[in-house]
């Protein structure tokens, strides 16, 4: 009897705790299916032009907010290539100079930095990767704008371009060297966590050779840890794309699709990233058109953000290929 | 130590591996010495720039914070010796940290549970494994403005207020508390299931061998024995909860103070609106109305120095097992720090 009553509460206990998984599932479908859903509108409106650039964005989303249609197009009109463009151009730039940071950083962790200075890095970079968001928005925008826009920026670069678009220090590079500081942690806690389980016999067979250990860490460890540097990647792409706080306050705030056809001017373009602009719009969640496009921007990067999570997938299995267990 | 001379053999803890201390880089390659020397100075640099943002916020948070905005309410003023202080976003972080850590602690607990010792069927594991992957990869603004679509249903009227016209608001403190677990979930999980997975079997096989049912085990033994891990992925979960932004702005309302609804004591309380630090500094600063970048760079400062005393927690937590700071930076990743760490 005892017995029974003990595997009927065990059985109760699995099937309380599956169903509490079951129950998270259907949260996160429902999530999809009603961003989804929601957004369905707008794309339908506009089809694959969505994507495509026609126009100036600000001014469709003004019309949305006003309920005072462009005219010769419908409400829903909308094009959103400069708030794409904005999100791939931050989110590369950044990604780019993170990846090239934090490789080298990770090497000089694992590979050379003295145990007193590695002691006082490793706190220093998790404390970067907790600082908020908004913390690094703010120093963004009352430290990093305003030396950019009174150094870096000449008032005749302003002059050339001012029929167009203002440069005030909140542009392009503000975004990108502040998000690059923000993800740069988590890609070098990957990348030094993959680089320090590297055998070390692998790594002294190479020194064994005769190889420098420059070479050795580039040959074997690098070459090791690519899974890990690929997932690295991912994951900070992730975040980069989905940061919206910080961008919203430092890249411009404008739909403006900075031209790289400018020259170095490009460089100090005001731009405004897909989540950014949701959080610049949320006063107008209550207008239905508007909604609805703020909700197809919300499902665009629903979906970037899930198909990079099968990224990271696929670079497991090629860990598993290469049998580390990192 | 001689160069080509191999070094100790035991790793020291953490990330660094035993390598000879000192070769000469004399005769390597310019290339190479080119590589040796660009990895010290990305080092270095990454130093100095956590440096100096420490630094200026520490310079520029003593200068404008004064001992009067902890007990201050802000309020409206183009002053910024008018505008009060900041009592109201203070509360209005503990409450949020409170409501999402509440929720989030027993579900990420026992779901991390279910994972890693249950696990069946082995295909909806799986599909829970990439859901919370999925929790963890979509930006927040997204969980916020699905939070609000959720929240203005009008049968959860009651966890915020209705408007004139019967409408749902659907932003509260309740809104966005709920909305907040899902940000710390995964920590929580990933921590858990991290440490459940470092508990050598022989403890269950014991548990077992006394008779004792696999939940009794999970109750009784296993959750015990790792509980200063679960207490240490609550605390990087409410760090992430405070820090947050996007889910404040959207769903708590933005009101400068905490507006209550109704006469119920602390339930309208919740159901109210009101502001976070993070919400507070957004509004001062140039992005924001306010304008009033003393008052953000003040609130800045304490919600750095929250987040900083959260970080030390979690290393007292876990400084029996010595865990190195990347480490712990790992973890914080959630079930994505939970892969590449096992």
């Amino acid at each position: 009897m005892q017995r029974r009553s003990g595997r009927s509460e065990d059985q109760r206990t699995e099937r309380t705790l599956g169903a509490l998984a079951i129950a998270v599932l259907v949260l996160i479908g429902a999530m999809i299916v009603t961003v989804l859903v929601k957004a369905w509108p707008s794309f339908s409106h506009n089809g694959l032009s969505w994507f495509g650039p026609g126009g100036d964005v600000d001014a469709q989303l003004r019309a949305m907010q006003a309920s005072v249609p462009i005219p010769g197009h419908s409400i829903h009109y909308f094009r959103a290539w400069p708030l794409i463009w904005g999100t791939l151009i931050t989110t590369f730039a950044a990604v780019v100079l993170a990846l090239i940071v934090s490789i080298f950083t990770a090497v000089f962790l694992t590979e050379f930095a003295p145990g007193a200075v590695r002691r006082a890095l490793e706190p220093v970079i998790r404390l970067l990767a907790g600082v908020p968001s908004v913390v690094y928005g703010l120093i963004g925008i009352l430290a990093l704008a305003p030396y950019i826009n009174q150094h870096l920026i000449s008032n005749s670069r302003k002059a050339s371009v001012i029929y167009a678009v203002q440069l005030n220090g909140a542009d392009l590079t503000t975004a990108t060297i502040i998000l690059a500081v923000m993800i740069t942690p988590i890609m070098v806690a990957l990348i030094a966590g993959a680089l320090a389980s590297v055998p070390t016999s692998w790594h002294e067979g190479s020194v064994a050779l005769g190889v420098n250990r420059w070479r050795t860490i580039v040959r074997v460890s690098l070459r090791t840890a690519r899974p890990a540097i690929v997932a690295a990647t991912v994951l900070a792409t992730a975040r980069a794309l989905g940061e919206a706080i910080m961008l919203s306050m430092v890249s411009g705030g404008r739909g403006f699709a900075a031209n790289p056809l400018d020259g170095i001017t490009f460089l100090f373009e005001p731009v405004r990233p897909l989540a950014a602009t949701i959080v610049n719009n949320a006063e107008g969640l209550t207008i239905a058109p508007l909604a609805q496009t703020i909700y197809a921007i919300a499902a665009v990067l629903l979906v970037s953000a899930a198909m990079l999570s099968f990224a990271g997938w696929a670079a497991k299995q090629s860990l598993k290929r290469y049998g580390i267990r990192a | 130590m001689e160069a080509g001379q191999l070094a100790p053999v035991a790793p020291p803890p953490g990330l660094a591996v035993a390598r000879p201390k000192r070769q000469s880089t004399a005769s390597w390659p310019l290339i190479d010495r080119l590589g040796y020397w660009l990895s010290w100075t990305m080092g270095v640099a990454l130093c100095l720039i956590a440096v100096a943002i420490i630094v200026f916020m520490l310079v520029k948070g003593i200068s404008y914070l004064k001992p009067a905005m902890f007990v201050e309410s802000p309020s409206a003023s183009l002053q910024q010796s008018q505008s009060g202080g900041f009592l109201d976003p203070l509360i209005g972080t503990l409450i949020i940290a409170v409501i999402g850590t509440v929720i989030a602690a027993p579900v990420g607990v026992a779901l991390a549970a279910w994972m890693s010792e249950y696990a069946r069927p082995a295909s909806l594991a799986r599909a829970v494994e990439s859901g919370i992957d999925v929790i963890a990869g979509v930006p927040s603004i997204v969980l916020a403005i699905f939070g609000l679509l959720v929240f203005t249903q009008n049968f959860l009227g009651f966890l915020s207020q209705n408007a004139a016209n019967g409408a749902v608001y659907g932003r509260s403190f309740f809104a966005a508390g709920i909305v907040m677990s899902l940000v710390a979930l995964p920590l929580i999980v990933g921590s858990t299931r991290e440490a459940l997975a470092q508990v050598p079997d022989r403890m269950r096989e014991a548990s077992y061998a006394l008779g004792k049912t696999k939940a009794t085990t999970i109750g009784r033994v296993l959750l015990p024995a790792i509980r200063t891990d679960i207490a240490s992925g609550i605390v990087l979960g409410m760090g992430r909860i405070i820090g947050d932004t996007a889910i404040i702005t959207i769903l708590l309302g933005a009101t400068l103070t905490n507006q209550g609804v109704g006469s119920v004591p602390v339930i309208g309380a919740l159901r109210g609106t009101g502001s976070t630090l993070t919400s507070y500094v957004y509004t001062n600063s140039p992005a924001g109305e306010g304008n009033a970048p003393q008052k953000a760079y003040a609130a800045a400062f304490v919600l750095l120095m929250m987040v900083l005393a959260l970080n030390a927690l979690v290393t007292r937590l876990t400084a029996d097992r010595k865990r190195s700071p990347l480490r712990i930076l790992l973890s914080q990743l959630g079930t994505w720090g939970y892969r590449w760490t096992r």
